[in-house]
């Protein structure tokens, strides 16, 4: 098997706590992973990726090649388009429906939706208003991956162990909300 | 045991686990990890190895180099740009040679993601004539650390470790083994090794040129510099560092390969591929360093391809795109680039001091269509972009000053620097005081957030000391200013630039707020810190 994902997003929305979890899952399964991220202009509003490869074979190349990621998980819907080039036929956009406009320049989210709408496989979840809506404030990224289990092939019940080997240090009250954020976005995407 | 590192991390692992004494560096993206590892690691913290921040590059590389004089293991870190700092002392640790192991960390940053040109440090081993070392993943940049410090103690010599951006900040499972012992004290008693006066530099630049045939056999029987033929006689392929992961990923199968990690090259191994090749492809990530060399071995008859030819691009990082491209094959897109798309490019945090900074000196600028505003290099650089676009140049660490200066020797006036507090201690000090020594007709803004904000959040080296540094360097009492950059003091803050920008000589003005990244995470930290002592 074998699974590359683009994580995407604005700085600070949290896409790194998602491929952290992923990454753990993967560890715990024996599959060989690869994430490449760019650090430093990160905090700073800038646009975020990271490439995220699963495999049960071993893995050459960090980055992930044209037409190639199965999935594109992103925390924003303009930035989930601008990994277009990247995904293949088949591959699945799991992304928020909720813009982050901080540019002067921000296009119409009408025409980024209908650019969403024409695509074959989308998922589009508003995870920020689930998140206040069911006092996880802060887990909206993980209410994303719950909505994204399903296309990334890990057992759900492996992405709950890893956000309790990850978040653990953080107490019982981050980890609950996080568990129950994961629940929630596979909800969602029903 | 196997653990999830990045590059970096696997680099600091490996230093600390080959009996790491001391880790030198500044900040710098991409090699910022690696010391900020060693800092927060146990065994290091257990055994005391020294790893408080340098003020630049150039004391972190000395630094190391006492270090090694003394006996024990060191480690210097720096980004690409961060070797020009220390090719002073870089290049005469090559003359000198080392006592205790020393690993020179060079970070190169292919694509400039957050640098301002892409030079390659592999030319600086080879300039100061010591071993290269080049891992192409995150085990070998692991498992070439220990490899690295007996290298150096064998040749006695600096040994260069050369990583990108793509391996330092990517993460994979490493396979990690215990630690060694610390060497012990154990100083070089030999004067003519390290007085560099010209009776003893001419034997010892002889005897490192002695050393070269050592440096090359060590490169020939490398087990990292891996030659594959195939028993078709096609294209071969030398692919150095990460390189070889893309040429792995993409290549059709049955072509002789040579991966390159160790340099002086390995010219038995390239021959013996020539030889059982008609083209040669070259695959580096950075300038075309080995494609140089290789022409220069094999001779102009010789069919090479590489960046020179175009058959890879001239710039720009390495990607499994333009590698499978070079090898005639295209990833095929399922889906063309989306239409309705903005850059984002970052920005100054919501209530960053800067922004003050910028606001007010814009508004006095606004009054002098002639200002001239240098800038300097942080996260202050980003008042380029709109709101402020502020500035006119940003060239290197601590030419905002020096520029000025430079500028106003010429007549521009008013001719304006604005630099950071970490960036002022690395290398503004200097400029200040030729600027003050010549009565140079400038005025410096050192926006002083208490921290290295750009690359993380570090400690910064001058930190509550600078109007003592700015008096001592001779700057004037009166025009010396420190003022709080927030907009209730913007009316305060323009006076002072007005006043001082119409001062005919040096002025200082130093706005000073915590950075609010670094404020909130000090915040968290007593919060936890609380919470646990409850």
């Amino acid at each position: 098997m074998k699974t590359d994902i683009i994580l995407c997003g604005v700085g600070g929305q949290g896409i790194l706590s998602i491929a952290t979890i992923i990454g753990e899952a993967a560890m715990n399964e024996n599959l060989y992973i690869k994430q490449a991220e760019v650090h430093g202009m990160s905090q700073r509003g800038g646009d975020v990726q990271s490439n995220l490869r699963l495999s049960s074979d071993p893995i050459n190349s960090d980055l992930i090649a044209k037409g190639s990621a199965d999935v594109i998980i992103s925390m924003e819907p303009m930035e989930a388009l601008r990994y277009l080039p990247y995904l293949s036929k088949n591959g699945w956009i799991i992304t928020s429906s909720e813009p982050f406009v901080n540019i002067p320049n921000y296009p119409e989210l009408s025409d980024i939706k209908a650019d969403l709408a024409k695509l074959p496989n989308v998922i589009m979840v508003d995870i920020e208003q689930l998140a206040k809506d069911n006092n996880v404030p802060r887990s909206a990224n993980v209410i994303l991956l719950g909505a994204a289990q399903k296309a990334l092939g890990i057992e759900y019940e492996k992405l709950e162990e890893a956000i309790r080997n990850v978040f653990g240090r953080k107490g019982e009250a981050v980890v609950d909300a996080n568990i129950k954020a994961l629940a929630l976005g596979r909800e969602a995407q029903r | 045991m196997k653990k999830l590192l990045l590059g970096d991390e696997a680099i600091a692992l490996g230093a600390i686990n080959a009996g790491l004494s001391g880790v030198y560096a500044y900040p710098g993206t991409p090699s910022t990890e690696i010391t900020e590892f060693i800092q927060g690691n146990a065994l290091a913290k257990q055994r005391g190895v020294r790893s408080r921040w340098c003020t630049n590059e150039k004391t972190a590389m000395e630094g190391a180099l006492g270090m090694s004089y003394a006996g024990k293991r060191a480690l210097v870190c720096m980004k690409h740009v961060g070797m020009n700092v220390c090719a002073d002392a870089f290049v005469n640790a090559g003359v000198t040679g080392v006592n205790g192991g020393l690993v020179v960390v060079a970070a190169d940053d292919p694509s400039m993601h957050s640098s301002q040109n892409e030079q390659d440090s592999r030319f600086y081993g080879k300039f100061a004539m010591i071993p290269i070392i080049e891992p192409s993943t995150q085990q070998e940049a692991y498992d070439m650390m220990p490899y690295a410090f007996e290298l150096s103690e064998r040749m006695k010599l600096p040994v260069l470790l050369r990583i990108v951006t793509r391996l330092a900040h990517s993460r994979a499972a490493v396979e990690v083994g215990e630690a060694i012992e610390q060497n012990a004290l154990n100083p070089d008693n030999e004067r003519s090794h390290w007085v560099l006066l010209p009776g003893n530099a001419r034997r010892q630049y002889a005897s490192l040129i002695e050393k070269q045939p050592q440096l090359a056999s060590s490169s020939e029987d490398s087990a990292f510099n891996k030659l594959q033929l195939s028993a078709k006689k096609g294209l071969g392929v030398i692919a150095c560092g990460i390189a070889y992961n893309y040429v792995c990923e993409v290549m059709p199968s049955e072509i002789s390969l040579l991966k390159v990690s160790q340099y002086p090259l390995p010219a038995d191994k390239i021959k013996a591929l020539a030889e059982n090749s008609d083209s040669l492809l070259i695959v580096e990530d950075g300038q075309p360093f080995v494609e140089e060399q290789v022409k220069g071995l094999l001779g102009a008859g010789y069919d090479i391809k590489g960046r020179l030819t175009g058959d890879l691009p001239r710039t720009g990082e390495l990607t499994p795109d333009c590698v499978a491209a070079a090898f005639g094959s295209e990833c095929p897109q399922a889906f063309p680039p989306a239409i309705h798309l903005a850059g984002r490019p970052p920005q100054l945090c919501k209530g960053c001091g800067h922004r003050d900074v910028y606001t007010a000196l814009n508004q006095v600028a606004a009054e002098y269509p002639e200002a001239r505003i240098f800038g300097d290099i942080g996260c202050y650089t980003l008042g380029a972009l709109p709101p402020y676009q502020a500035i006119d140049s940003c060239v290197d660490m601590g030419a905002s000053i020096t520029m000025a200066k430079g500028a106003a020797d010429a007549g521009v006036f008013p001719a304006i620097a604005i630099i950071g507090d970490s960036t002022f201690t690395h290398s503004g000090m200097t400029g200040l005081l030729d600027a003050v020594n010549d009565k140079a007709n400038i005025t410096v803004v050192i926006s002083d957030n208490l921290t290295t904000a750009m690359t993380g959040g570090q400690d910064s080296a001058g930190t509550h000391k600078f109007e003592a540094i700015c008096l001592a360097l001779g700057v004037e009492r009166e025009h010396l200013h420190v003022v709080v950059p927030l907009p209730k003091n913007m009316e305060e803050i323009t006076r002072i630039i007005r006043e001082e920008i119409n001062y005919n000589g040096v002025s200082v003005i130093i706005p000073q707020r915590e950075c609010i990244q670094t404020l909130r995470r000090h915040a968290r930290q007593k919060n936890a810190e609380k919470k646990q002592a409850e």
